[in-house]
């Protein structure tokens, strides 16, 4: 590869600045004079009616403008195909106060705004409601049946089964089957849902809104209020976490519209710790996963079964159980899915949906297997490598898990693994090393970005994209100052604005790929142009020269055989008397070429655990992952990416789980004191390997991304290695101490 | 969080003087609990006394050899105190092993004697809670009491006191020293907090209107022996599953006097003086460790998800003493 100024290089975020110092701005932190604020009430029934809501007591205090409820807020549109944005799943989606009915507990059922939020606060505290309650259903586990899952949004497509897998698990030498289950998981990021809208005289809105996409939002609040895109702006510059919970509206973005409208006045609505547990989740599964195999390892069936949960209006689907079809060579698979309708909030995406749950069902499983079979769980991953994904039929289009599980376990140490468990013992503490698989998809949506280099050497690009967190600023401003061979000072990248070039949701770990295909297309296209110019210049030593002769590099065009022949960008424009360029376009993925690959990540992950003998508490000392994610753009903020998916997996592992009482069907932990993710000092020494694949089929850039391969797997090596440490296996997550007494 | 009025108070009698004065006051000092509260609609107090600005932020040696702590020195203040450290480093690693270092710069020593119970259901205004709203029922005995008491519970209530620091004072048999409408008095730490009865809305003994002084603490520290061992869900910002507080005075291997308090499974810091009686004079051996242990679990009871913790909490016990006895052999 052709050296490179900054792709590849460890640069540090272009916004790190404005974050720490509070430059950086969120959607709840723009003021405006005379903004009133909204505060949701939430139903303190999972299932039932509203037989009564008495606002009185809250209208009368002073510096409340109103309350809405279901009795007299407008219901602006009829139709479900209304309210479905793009990341909408099959059903009806939910229709702020628009009825009496409960669906899911914590519901939003009134909107209280007033001049301040702490009136605002108090008023709603107000509002009295009485319920005809019934008796929610929320257990997944308590009946485990359900229908089978329809063909999804975003990629599920019902697995075909291949062979015979019901047969050839009856005929395998060695087999093994276990069932997994895992409860919800809420996404939590930091920064709390919230929404400003502010209206101008005219009454047009510009809506500063917590999402992964400003165009989704956009598109759901113009249909869902009869408003043309003029009217309705939505910016974000700035997204405190995502983790898959701003890929679709979040109600207080419809109330917080709804309010400006009916009152004529900015509103602000900002959802509570509490109500963020009232928004989609990554739902519990329960997972069956059979695996035969002869004596000498080969996997000869795999069947992975999985029961999900999903609201009682809304078919939500995620790719569980495909990745079994994938992840090795067998000839005999059958996959299915299952869905069950429960009285909770529809699930959504979050990090990684579907491989987080379903791979780690899969890896634990294969784990069990190795044991039964008497083999390093490494040797029976090796052994049934998958050459082909066998699922699609396809070549990958790279694959570099061989040589993740290769340098993983080298930098780990595995060789030197005493195979028996429970082998190791420093103290009170039993020592276990594991490991998992991970993989998830290499995608590239259309998207489009627009480029202008002005005379004074300035590049402003723009896409109407999101940074959540996962660097996208800093990746785009190094794309572009890498194609045009500028200083990444002189780069400016604008997001999150529905005036700019539209890009796709921010997820799916296709930003990159997509938004940064786009933006290099962008500033070929200057770059194009500026040659053409440099070719007219009096004396241009590019003369003879084809534009694939050329390259950009350090502010100067040049030839590639012949830097010294060379002009700079800037008094190129000026002496042609251009005083800007600008380009846009828009990036298609090259189907004709992708269609022929599956296109994926891989990671290898290992671990190390110390637990208590007698106590169960569980440390995970070491973690090492590495990651086959084709060409890293930024390997500083890609290892962050990694760094935080390790630790989520060890959150899934050990800590995290939105607890319901079914009795009430309520989340009970709804507070980030007692839903537990892992604090600094409950991770040690993570280290982060990656394994460069070159790929051009991917997309031109090369880079797969990197936003969920960090997490998949890591669950799985985690309870891996705690079995390998105690000889004792848990199959419901997390695994907390009690487990282990 | 309702509307409500705010003064605050120079003099420990003015202090009295006005919560007395109103319907529903409540003091408050570093606020870290009080206020959570509040915005959970939990407690509604009409009126609010800042009691900063008291005059009780000395540490101090008493004549009798012990040190008394200001009902409003920080929870850091006392931890990193140089005394504390030296004399009574039980107390200084209970102290730390609580909350986050944000929260313990904040919270005073006084305010964390009348922190509330973490019980789910107390917290969620959407569900009954005994404790909250008398006569409205307990939603945790047949729901989810991961976090609960297993010892001293009542069909009323099985809420936990979720203090760290209290289990060390009942260790170390602190005094709680309070001002009130009816002039000064002491209570024994193990006399301060209850068990919850029929009246779980009082977590402790105190009368209307009564304000925490000092906590003072005997000249006996234990600084020699001793172990706070919290079991928890992650390695920091957790409420114990179960802590347990020991302190040993040895003499070669045998023991003089030993101290063991529990947290994490009951209303109130869990002690059995006639338990720890069984170690006077013993050897210290993880046989005789074995002996406390059941005595201090005599008659629990597990409600389903915190039933683990009648496993758990011996076998913390004798942990936390074995690494007792090992820290220094005289």
């Amino acid at each position: 590869m052709a050296a490179t100024t900054y792709v590849g290089k460890p640069i540090s975020r272009v916004d790190g600045r404005a974050k720490v110092t509070g430059e950086a701005k969120y959607a709840g932190e723009f003021n405006t004079a005379g903004l009133v604020y909204g505060y949701v009430v939430s139903s303190a029934i999972t299932k039932g009616k509203i037989t009564k809501i008495d606002t009185s007591q809250a209208l009368s205090i002073p510096g409340v403008l109103q309350v809405f409820t279901h009795e007299n807020a407008p219901r602006p549109a009829h139709f479900d195909r209304s309210f479905k944005d793009d990341d909408a799943v099959a059903g009806a989606p939910l229709k702020p106060l628009y009825s009496p009915e409960i669906g899911f507990s914590m519901q939003p059922i009134a909107l209280v705004v007033a001049d301040t939020f702490e009136i605002a606060r108090y008023a709603a505290s107000l509002v009295e409601v009485e319920y005809k309650a019934e008796k929610p259903e929320t257990d997944l586990t308590s009946k485990p049946k359900g229908h089978k899952a329809p063909k999804g949004k975003s990629g599920f497509t019902p697995p075909k089964d291949r062979g015979n897998a019901k047969k050839a698990f009856e005929m395998a030498d060695v087999q093994f089957e276990a069932e997994y289950v895992h409860m919800p998981e809420h996404h939590n990021a930091l920064e709390m849902f919230s929404s400003t809208v502010l209206m101008d005289e005219e009454g047009k809105l510009k809506i500063y809104d917590k999402t992964q996409s400003a165009f989704n939002s956009q598109k759901y609040i113009t249909q869902v209020f009869g408003l043309s895109k003029d009217e309705a702006r939505v910016v974000s510059p700035f997204v405190g976490g995502g983790f898959g919970s701003g890929l679709r509206p979040q109600y207080q973005l419809y109330l917080a519209v709804m309010a400006a409208l009916e009152l004529k006045r900015s509103v602000r609505v900002t959802l509570t710790r509490q109500q963020m547990f009232s928004l989609g989740h990554r739902p519990a599964t329960l997972q069956t996963v059979s695996l035969g195999a002869s004596e000498a390892g080969a996997l000869q069936a795999i069947k992975h079964e999985a029961l999900s949960e999903t609201s009682r209006g809304e078919e939500y689907t995620e790719v569980i159980v495909n990745w079994s079809g994938s992840l090795y060579q067998c000839d005999n698979v059958k996959l299915d899915y299952y869905l069950r309708n429960l009285d909770v909030s529809t699930p959504m995406d979050m990090r990684a949906p579907g491989a987080a749950t379903g791979v780690l069902a899969t890896e634990t499983a294969m784990d069990e297997l190795s044991y039964k079979l008497g083999m390093d769980p490494l040797e029976l991953r090796l052994l049934n490598y998958a050459e082909v994904n066998q699922l699609e039929g396809k070549p990958f289009s790279s694959k570099a898990l061989r040589e993740c599980y290769a340098q993983g376990a080298e930098r780990f140490g595995w060789s030197r693994r005493n195979p028996v468990p429970r082998s190791t013992r420093e103290g009170t503490k039993l020592i276990g090393w594991g490991m998992a698989t991970g993989i998830w998809d290499a995608q590239q949506k259309k998207a489009a970005a627009k480029a202008n280099l002005s005379v004074d050497g300035k590049l402003v690009v723009a896409s109407g994209t999101a940074d959540i967190g996962t660097g996208t600023y800093t990746a785009m401003s190094i794309i572009a100052a890498e194609t045009l061979g500028l200083p990444i000072e002189a780069v400016t990248f604008k997001l999150g604005d529905t005036t700019l070039p539209e890009a796709p949701l921010e997820g799916g770990s296709w930003t990159v790929s997509s938004v940064g295909t786009a933006v290099q297309e962008a500033c070929e296209a200057i770059g194009k142009k500026l040659f053409k110019l440099a070719k007219k210049l009096k004396d241009s030593p590019l003369k003879k020269a084809a534009f694939e002769d050329i390259a950009f590099a350090d502010g100067r065009i040049q030839l590639k055989g012949n830097p010294s022949a060379s002009v700079s960008i800037i008094e190129t424009m000026r002496q042609t008397g251009i005083n800007y360029i600008e380009e846009e376009t828009t990036a298609l993925p090259n189907f004709l070429k992708q269609m022929k690959y599956s296109r994926n990540t891989h990671s290898a992950v290992f671990v190390e655990v110390e637990v208590d003998e007698d106590l169960g508490q569980i440390c995970v000392r070491r973690v090492v992952s590495a990651i086959a994610g084709g060409r890293v753009i930024n390997p500083k903020t890609a290892r962050s990416q990694i760094l935080g998916g390790i630790v989520w997996g060890i959150s899934m592992a050990l800590h995290e789980e939105s607890v319901l009482d079914h009795d009430f069907g309520r989340i009970m932990n709804h507070n980030l004191s007692e839903y537990h993710v892992p604090v600094n000092a409950d991770i040690h020494d993570l280290e982060v390997i990656f394994v460069e694949e070159h790929d051009k089929i991917v997309n031109p850039l090369g880079a797969k991304g990197l936003g969920e391969i960090g997490l998949v797997g890591v669950a799985a090596a985690v309870g891996n290695a705690i079995y390998h440490a105690t000889g004792k296996r848990v199959r419901d997550f997390p695994i907390t101490l009690d487990k282990l007494l | 969080m309702n509307s409500f009025t705010y003064t605050r108070a120079e003099t420990v009698d003015t202090a009295i003087g006005e919560i007395k004065a109103h319907h529903t006051a409540k003091f408050i000092a570093g606020g870290t609990n009080i206020l959570d509260l509040m915005k959970e609609n939990v407690e509604r107090p009409d009126h609010l006394v800042d009691i900063t600005r008291l005059p009780l932020k000395q540490i101090e040696t008493l004549p009798d050899g012990g040190l008394r702590l200001g009902a409003l020195v920080t929870n850091a203040d006392t931890a990193y105190h140089p005394e504390v450290q030296k004399r009574y480093p039980l107390l200084s690693k209970t102290i730390l092993a609580g909350a986050s270092a944000q929260l313990r710069n904040m919270a005073t020593d006084g305010g964390n004697l009348f922190q509330r119970t973490r019980c789910y259901y107390f917290y969620d205004t959407a569900t009954p809670c005994n404790k909250r709203e008398p006569g409205s029922g307990c939603s945790a005995i047949n729901g989810f009491n991961r976090i609960h008491a297993i010892l001293g519970t009542s069909e009323h209530c099985i809420a936990t006191h979720p203090s760290d620091m209290a289990v060390a004072l009942a260790a170390l048999e602190a005094t709680i020293r309070v001002s009130g409408p009816n002039g000064e008095r002491t209570l024994a730490m193990a006399d301060f907090h209850r068990l919850p009865g029929d009246k779980p809305q009082y977590d402790n003994n105190l009368e209307a209107g009564e304000i925490v002084t000092s906590i003072d603490l005997p000249a006996n520290g234990f600084a020699n022996n001793y172990n706070y061992l919290k079991l928890r869900d992650r390695s920091s910002y957790a409420f114990a599953l179960v802590s347990v507080a020991a302190a040993l005075e040895l003499e070669g291997d045998t023991i003089r006097e030993a101290r063991v308090a529990l947290g994490g499974v009951a209303h109130m810091p869990w002690r059995k003086p006639e338990a720890e009686a069984l170690l006077k004079g013993q050897k210290a051996t993880k046989e005789n460790f074995r002996k406390v242990a059941e005595a201090l679990l005599e008659g629990a009871k597990g409600f389903g998800a915190n039933t683990f913790k009648i496993e758990l909490a011996p076998r913390a016990i004798v942990r936390a003493l074995v690494m007792a006895t090992e820290m220094k052999k005289k």
